[in-house]
């Protein structure tokens, strides 16, 4: 298939689909974050995870509309307002759903799986009776449009450089609140034995909202980032919802370095077979290696030794 | 609405239904004074529809809940600005047409589960609706069995025939042909780049290109990607791209993964002024998600366009935003949907008689000359004779028309040398 190609071609081609495969990794691991910090630490089965993102994408749409409306002049610098706005709601209402429903189910993990679809179609239909079936565009401020001419025949996509650096830094910010923070110790107290911890006088109830709304909240900036690769619509969420619980269970459910090497793996895999082969089988044989592996080890890459 | 559609329909069918056919000529005595000159029920309604002295109800079946909303709410609204002006117009053959809408909600199953409804319960004298082809393969052995009518609005990939269904959209050959003659005529393209979304209908489409591109163009297909169904990723496609430099990039993407596709296709530097890309899968609606930025410049190949410049269309597309709200979008689909009512109200009017039977067989041949997109007539294989456009995609979310073909072009449900 080469054949025809001058090194030249090949050689830009080889970095930019490297390229390619890194913004996979920022993707996957932007959309498994929420989830790996609501499911590998809580034991939550979020199914809901993508209605949260999408409801981020919406707040997105409403700012660049507010900004279009009031305040044109400002509208290069909407979306970074856009994305704590996006944190802000999806963690809010993260906080509700888990005062409302998840916390009268930590003793009954499957049930959480059921009650969470239900809430993920219900969510999904006040999106489409509040903002109304068809899709949504969100408009870009010029800047983040097209892309950087590196020499030329390699050219970079900005918002893929864009969604590497947002993820990067939430990477690092998760990390530091999860093992450095006294509230993180705190949430791993809690993770690893919810008696003993409130034992010890920490307010589990407390650190149970917090942490659904922390990961409800990150769901919110990845959905708000996503508008500028993907579509924003009601049933959005949807399309993400496989690919994260694949990342979060494939890296062990209770490890964060488990959640990175696990996108890594998948989306360098996914993305070198999408380019020898059609995208379909690629994503076919990526299954199946994954599913490969999980049944060699069903806890994951990267499993958290914990007393049961 | 369709609550009470119910509600006010079903008591007096009931009461038919156990009265059975021996009622038949007893209703024909009620009284018809103020609706002197449509004739007798007894005479247009052999079979036991829903057809009164002053009503006849038709089913509008799509999915106004779950992921085809976004596509089928176009159909919706215009089957029922349809409704609207034909009783405006004095109904047919004297009747006014109510309807009873019901849910498909995204589930083929229960497309399936509703289209009996319709039939058998509710006795309704045709189904405006479907929209996917799953949804229509569901629904056709429901219409088959029960001898129901239905108006499909999508285009689609053909291979089918039915007497029970009128395809008022484009089959295949017919949206895409023309497309390919155009622009390998217009910017002398050789290679031709191939993506879709990995189900029957762009697979089908992909065939029929592919065949025309070789055997008749003469030209070469350089790639043919599928991808799931919601992929969201197409930065190792658009490389191939990169790498094959075709001539042509030709797409049938859908549903949430367009948006992705040209979002991302212009992020990675893909100029469309100056890469020729025609895709059969782009509407106004989908545009209204893309965004006109992301788009301007694609070629997209069909049969209507909202933009277009004929009395018809300047009627339509105001009556359109004046019952749906200004800021509405018209794609293909939707002018195709608004096509099923009327295309009934006519064949009835030919055949003077709601039978499905008489329908079916008086269709071939009705002409619709108030069509948005011209003249439209039927077909023997119950396809629409129409016209084929090409129109370039505007920063404003709206096709520019560059090309029509001279005359209406036969559809082809079975082309041979395309299979």
């Amino acid at each position: 298939m080469f054949g025809d190609y001058s090194l030249g071609d090949l050689g830009s081609i080889f970095v930019m689909q490297g390229f390619a495969g890194l913004i996979l990794f920022s993707v996957y691991v932007l959309m498994a974050l929420g989830l790996a910090i609501i499911f590998g630490q809580m034991g939550v089965i979020n199914m809901a995870h993508g209605e949260f993102m999408i409801l981020g994408a919406y707040v997105t749409w409403m700012t660049s509309n507010l900004f279009q409306t009031y305040m044109p002049g400002l509208f290069g610098g909407y979306f970074f307002l856009a994305m704590i706005l996006a944190f802000l709601a999806s963690g809010a209402l993260g906080m509700l759903v888990e005062w409302v429903l998840i916390r009268h189910l930590y003793k009954r993990p499957l049930d959480t799986l059921l009650a969470t679809w239900g809430l993920s179609l219900m969510l999904q239909q006040a999106y489409r009776s509040v903002f109304g079936a068809r899709e949504v565009g969100v408009e870009l401020p010029q800047w983040m449009l097209g892309s950087l001419q590196v020499t030329s025949s390699i050219e970079v996509p900005i918002n893929g450089v864009f969604v590497m650096c947002l993820t990067v830094l939430i990477t690092i910010a998760v990390a530091y609140v999860m093992y450095k923070s006294r509230w993180g110790r705190q949430v791993r107290a809690v993770v690893q034995n919810r008696i003993m911890a409130g034992a010890v006088g920490i307010n589990t109830e407390k650190v149970d909202r917090y942490t659904f709304g922390l990961g409800c909240g990150i769901a919110g900036v990845a959905g708000s980032a996503f508008t500028m690769i993907g579509s924003t619509g009601p049933t959005s969420g949807q399309l993400y919802i496989v690919d994260t619980f694949l990342v979060v269970v494939f890296g062990g459910a209770a490890s964060l370095v488990g959640t990175i090497a696990s996108a890594f793996s998948i989306s360098q895999t996914q993305s070198t077979l999408e380019f020898f082969m059609s995208g379909s089988m690629a994503k076919v044989l990526t299954l199946l290696a994954v599913v490969g592996i999980l049944m060699l080890r069903p806890q994951g890459l990267f499993a958290l030794k914990v007393r049961k | 609405m369709s609550d009470e559609t119910n509600k006010g329909l079903l008591s007096p069918l009931r009461r038919k239904l156990l009265m059975g056919m021996a009622a038949v000529p007893a209703i024909t005595m009620l009284p018809r004074t103020s609706f002197a000159q449509a004739p007798a029920t007894s005479a247009v309604n052999t079979t036991g529809l829903a057809v009164t002295d002053t009503e006849v109800t038709v089913g509008i079946l799509h999915s106004a809940t779950g992921t085809m909303a976004i596509s089928e709410t176009g159909s919706i609204e215009a089957e029922k600005l349809a409704i609207e002006q034909i009783n405006a117009a004095g109904g047919v053959l004297g009747r006014k047409i109510k309807f009873i809408q019901e849910d498909g909600a995204s589930d083929w199953p229960t497309f399936a589960e509703k289209a009996k409804k319709l039939l058998v319960n509710d006795k309704v004298a045709a189904i405006m609706g479907c929209w996917t082809s799953a949804s229509r393969k569901a629904v056709l052995p429901v219409v088959e069995q029960y001898n129901g009518m239905l108006y499909y609005p999508t285009f689609y990939e053909g291979l089918e025939q039915s007497k029970n269904v009128i395809y008022t959209g484009q089959e295949a050959t017919q949206q895409i042909l023309a497309g390919l003659n155009w622009i390998a005529k217009e910017k002398g393209a050789k290679t031709f780049f191939f993506i879709g979304s990995d189900y029957i209908w762009p697979r089908t489409s992909n065939k029929i290109a592919r065949k025309h591109v070789e055997n008749v163009l003469k030209g070469k297909v350089v790639g043919e990607e599928y991808y799931p169904l919601g992929n969201t990723q197409f930065n190792s496609v658009i490389n191939k791209i990169k790498l094959t430099k075709p001539d042509v990039i030709f797409t049938d993407v859908v549903g949430g993964s367009n948006v992705a596709f040209y979002k991302q296709l212009k992020a990675a530097g893909i100029d469309l002024a100056k890469q020729a890309l025609l895709t059969i899968s782009v509407t106004e609606d989908e545009i209204d998600g893309i965004g006109g930025e992301n788009i301007a410049g694609a070629y997209a190949c069909m049969k209507y366009f909202q933009s277009l410049d004929n009395p018809n269309n300047k009627a339509f597309v105001p009556a359109f935003k004046k019952m749906w709200g200004e800021k509405t979008v018209i794609g293909d689909v939707t002018q195709a949907a608004y096509l099923g009512p009327w295309l009934w109200k006519l064949t009835v009017e030919k055949a003077g008689s709601f039978d499905v039977d008489k329908i079916a067989a008086a269709s071939p041949g009705v002409e619709f000359k108030g069509a948005p997109e011209g003249y439209v007539r039927i077909h023997e294989n119950h396809h629409l004779w129409s016209k084929t456009r090409v129109g370039r995609a505007k920063l404003d979310g709206q096709f520019e028309l560059i090309y029509e073909t001279a005359d209406l072009v036969e559809p082809d449900p079975f082309p041979k040398g395309y299979q």
